[in-house]
């Protein structure tokens, strides 16, 4: 199901050098045509069709059409994604709506630090088999192994 | 040709890939090299926001012990896994690096949820597992978290810490003085025209899993359908060979039966759901054919069946002529119609089910929810189609292909312990490469989490091995950077050259496109080697044509085409894919049973050989060109 850009909604993410869906597409699929400014899906046999260029389109100028080799046509799931949860409307062929809601993440965006809270590493621990946080936050008391 | 300036990047360790296993590299070397003020460098082909197979997102994670007690069901031991991994592999695995997984998994599962994962918890905030080793989680922003966790760990190291979006990795940098050693990377940005060249004290190469290979099933727009990404193309199994080192069960290639077409995932159905899958006839094929089923014994009666088991069961089913196979989810309804007679609770839980189910494909395979609306279906009352996909490279999942790598160092048998030029935790047979993840092989089962973690055991045995190897310098000489830089333009110089000798620039007898390269690749494999387009099977005779057809197929890649960096991208993904492709076909020829019947099997061996219970290791001697399939024995450490 290629992912295709909705012409009147898009404005080329305002010129700047890339788009977002050129940001994010994990397969180097979306390009900026700099004279229409619009994006556009390159190459749309190659898309998984992982919908990353429809959740964060700041104009919501994507969506994606079902790969036609299988998927009769008609149906579409629509995403909301906010900051911790998403929103989906799934639309049948029949013209049939439902609409799910789920969560996201419980922590706010960009407020991930994930040495808080524990030591510095110490080099003289390199030796050892711990990770970072190792044991306490597996709430063991120390690593398993096998006597040999 | 456009001009494609050198730069040159000197650091201490180079983590390549930032899918999950990068992920967890790049926190866990940031944490240790802080203290000791190396420098890490960080390279993915894409944003690690949303690269590698978890992109899309999961809807589990599928490795997770329960260490603390603290879950909804089966807590569990090392010890277990490790047992239930090596049946589920019939009975070849390495268990010293399977057991590293399994005793340090659950920190890594921890800190997601620190970072804000939605993991399902009951009242008193018991993790919910939905079968032995699963829990299950709201994971559209999985790789977000797992990436914005990384991110924040390197930016810790200020200027010593960088990160670099949309570099494609060709090759690793060999060691002029010292032989078998790598001493960093090069590749090219898609955004910028920049040649891009990293010296490093060591090298971690995460660009693991391999997909399109084998032929997908859709080859109109579905083609990029692949159950795993179609961006995952196998480079490291390429750059490990490449560079003269070992690989192991490079033919176990995981096949996985999903929903048809649209690959949505089908685990949660099964575990949590308890939903039936039955044949064309309405008659259920799981169990059904014991008597064939003995040729692999003691691990065809291991409890639960292994993968490659069941799917030899829906081989076989298929062979009767019984198929389409059903994922009967509306008889989850009607189960609860019968069990439940409270009219209001039977309507909650018919909706939580609904909800579940659907976000089950939605925070993962969104084309399964959609296949689904397109086809009229809902799930409460209709069935869908079941189907085995194409065969993939996968030595995270029920997979057990990668590169044969040092375990660590208090359970490693010693007979491993010769094959590695130093004892470092997830080094290859090269010094200074190490990996993880997808890369590591006859370590199967580690998923999402599992990959993680072996990211962070990498992440910190690198910053060993770099503080240890304090005054390493690489030696590359200029000479070396010149000329792979010619190389890895080729394909953009040749397609300059060329393509005015034809009026049209798709056809010309001078070159091959990367796509029709990678269409005859995945003929080849299909056809030849296993695919789904002989239903699995093989012979010696058939990949003896395999390996004479694919010789010539690497041959051609010198004649490799690239209009744009984006193609040139499309043209070493595809060269890397072949490499994988050869390392199968000669392995597979060289295994005189067939092991792992539901992922391949071979006419002319249809069983089990339990006096070769050892791992089939290949090598290639690119210089000579020479193929090489050695044993490596298996050694329990339980």
């Amino acid at each position: 199901m290629p992912s295709f850009v909705m012409t009147e909604k898009c404005d080329g993410c305002k010129g700047q050098d890339k788009t977002a869906c050129m940001y994010i597409c994990p397969n180097d699929l979306m390009m900026l045509d700099k004279e229409k400014m619009k994006g556009y899906n390159q190459e749309p046999q190659y898309c998984w069709e992982c919908y990353c260029c429809v959740k964060i389109c700041p104009q919501q100028a994507m969506d994606v059409r079902s790969y036609q080799d299988f998927c009769p046509m008609g149906a579409a799931s629509t995403p909301l994604r906010g900051s911790e949860d998403i929103m989906w409307t799934i639309t049948f062929r029949d013209g049939r709506i439902k609409r799910f809601k789920y969560p996201t993440r419980r922590t706010a965006e960009g407020s991930i630090k994930p040495f808080d809270g524990f030591p510095e590493a110490n080099p003289a621990d390199l030796n050892n088999e711990f990770l970072l946080g190792e044991p306490d936050i597996m709430g063991v008391k120390e690593l398993c192994t096998i006597k040999k | 040709m456009r001009d494609f300036a050198t730069t040159v990047v000197e650091t201490d360790v180079l983590i390549l890939g930032g899918g999950m296993s990068g992920c967890g590299a790049a926190v866990e070397a940031a944490y240790w090299a802080k203290p000791l003020g190396l420098k890490v460098t960080w390279i993915d082909k894409a944003a690690v926001d949303r690269s590698g197979p978890v992109a899309m997102g999961l809807s589990a994670i599928n490795t997770y012990m329960g260490l603390d007690g603290k879950v909804t069901m089966n807590p569990r031991q090392p010890e277990r896994f490790v047992e239930y991994v090596t049946n589920d592999q019939m009975g070849l695995m390495r268990q010293d690096m399977v057991y590293d997984v399994a005793r340090h998994v659950d920190s890594s599962v921890k800190h997601f949820d620190k970072w804000g994962l939605p993991i399902w918890k009951d009242e008193a905030g018991n993790y919910v597992k939905s079968g032995e080793w699963q829990v299950m989680i709201a994971g559209e922003s999985y790789k977000i978290l797992v990436a914005e966790a990384a991110k924040s760990a390197m930016a810790t190291l200020g200027d010593k810490g960088e990160l670099i979006e949309r570099v494609m990795i060709t090759h690793l940098l060999k060691d002029e003085k010292e032989d078998n050693r790598i001493a960093g990377a090069v590749g090219f940005s898609v955004r910028e025209d920049k040649f891009c060249v990293y010296k490093a004290k060591v090298t971690i190469c995460l660009l693991g899993g391999a997909v399109h290979v084998f032929r997908p099933r859709s080859q109109g727009e579905g083609f990029g359908r692949s159950w795993m990404p179609p961006f995952v193309n196998g480079s490291v199994y390429a750059l490990v060979l490449e560079n003269g080192g070992e690989l192991t069960q490079m033919d176990n290639t995981f096949v996985p039966p999903r929903f048809k077409d649209s690959y949505g995932p089908v685990g949660t159905f099964f575990l949590l759901f308890k939903t039936p899958a039955l044949n064309g006839l309405g008659e259920g094929y799981v169990g059904a054919y014991p008597e064939e089923l003995k040729a692999w014994d003691p691990y065809a009666a291991a409890k639960p069946t292994p993968t490659p088991m069941r799917n030899y069961e829906m081989i076989l089913c298929a062979k009767e002529g019984k198929t389409p196979f059903m994922m009967h989810t509306e008889k989850v309804v009607e189960r609860y119609k019968a069990e439940i007679t409270d009219p209001k609770e039977l309507k909650k839980k018919i909706k939580m089910y609904e909800s579940e189910a659907w976000e089950d494909f939605l925070d993962m395979t969104i084309q399964g929810a959609t296949n689904w609306a397109a086809h009229n279906v809902d799930p409460m009352e209709k069935p869908m189609e079941l189907q085995m996909s194409d065969s993939v490279f996968i030595g995270s999942h029920a997979c057990s292909c990668g590169a044969w790598c040092c375990g660590p160092a208090d359970l490693m048998p010693k007979e491993y312990a010769a094959t590695f030029p130093e004892q470092y935790n997830c080094m290859t047979t090269i010094k200074g490469l190490f990996t993880a993840g997808c890369g590591v092989g006859a370590c199967a089962h580690k998923f999402s989490s599992g990959s993680h973690v072996q990211g962070r055991i990498v992440g910190k045995a690198v910053v060993k091995f770099a503080n240890d190897h304090k005054d390493y310098a690489p030696t590359v000489s200029d000479a070396q950077i010149a000329k792979l830089k010619e190389t890895v333009f080729k394909p953009m110089a040749l397609f300059e050259e060329k393509k005015g000798f034809t009026t049209q620039a798709d056809v010309n007898p001078n070159y091959i496109s990367p796509h029709n390269y990678l269409f005859r690749l995945q003929k080849i494999m299909g056809e030849y080697c296993g695919g789904w387009e002989t239903n699995y099977g093989t012979t010696d005779k058939l990949l003896e044509i395999a390996i004479w057809k694919l010789g010539m197929l690497l041959e051609d890649a010198e004649k490799l085409a690239a209009k744009d960096s984006h193609e040139l991208m499309r043209a070493w993904e595809a060269y890397h894919r072949s490499i994988v492709g050869m390392a199968c076909a000669h392995t597979r020829l060289a295994r005189q049973e067939s092991r792992w019947p539901g992922y391949y099997y071979k006419y002319d061996y249809l069983k089990l050989d339990t006096n070769k219970n050892v791992f089939l290791n290949v090598k290639w001697d690119k210089a000579a060109n020479q193929w090489s399939v050695i044993e490596r024995p298996m050694i329990s450490i339980l």
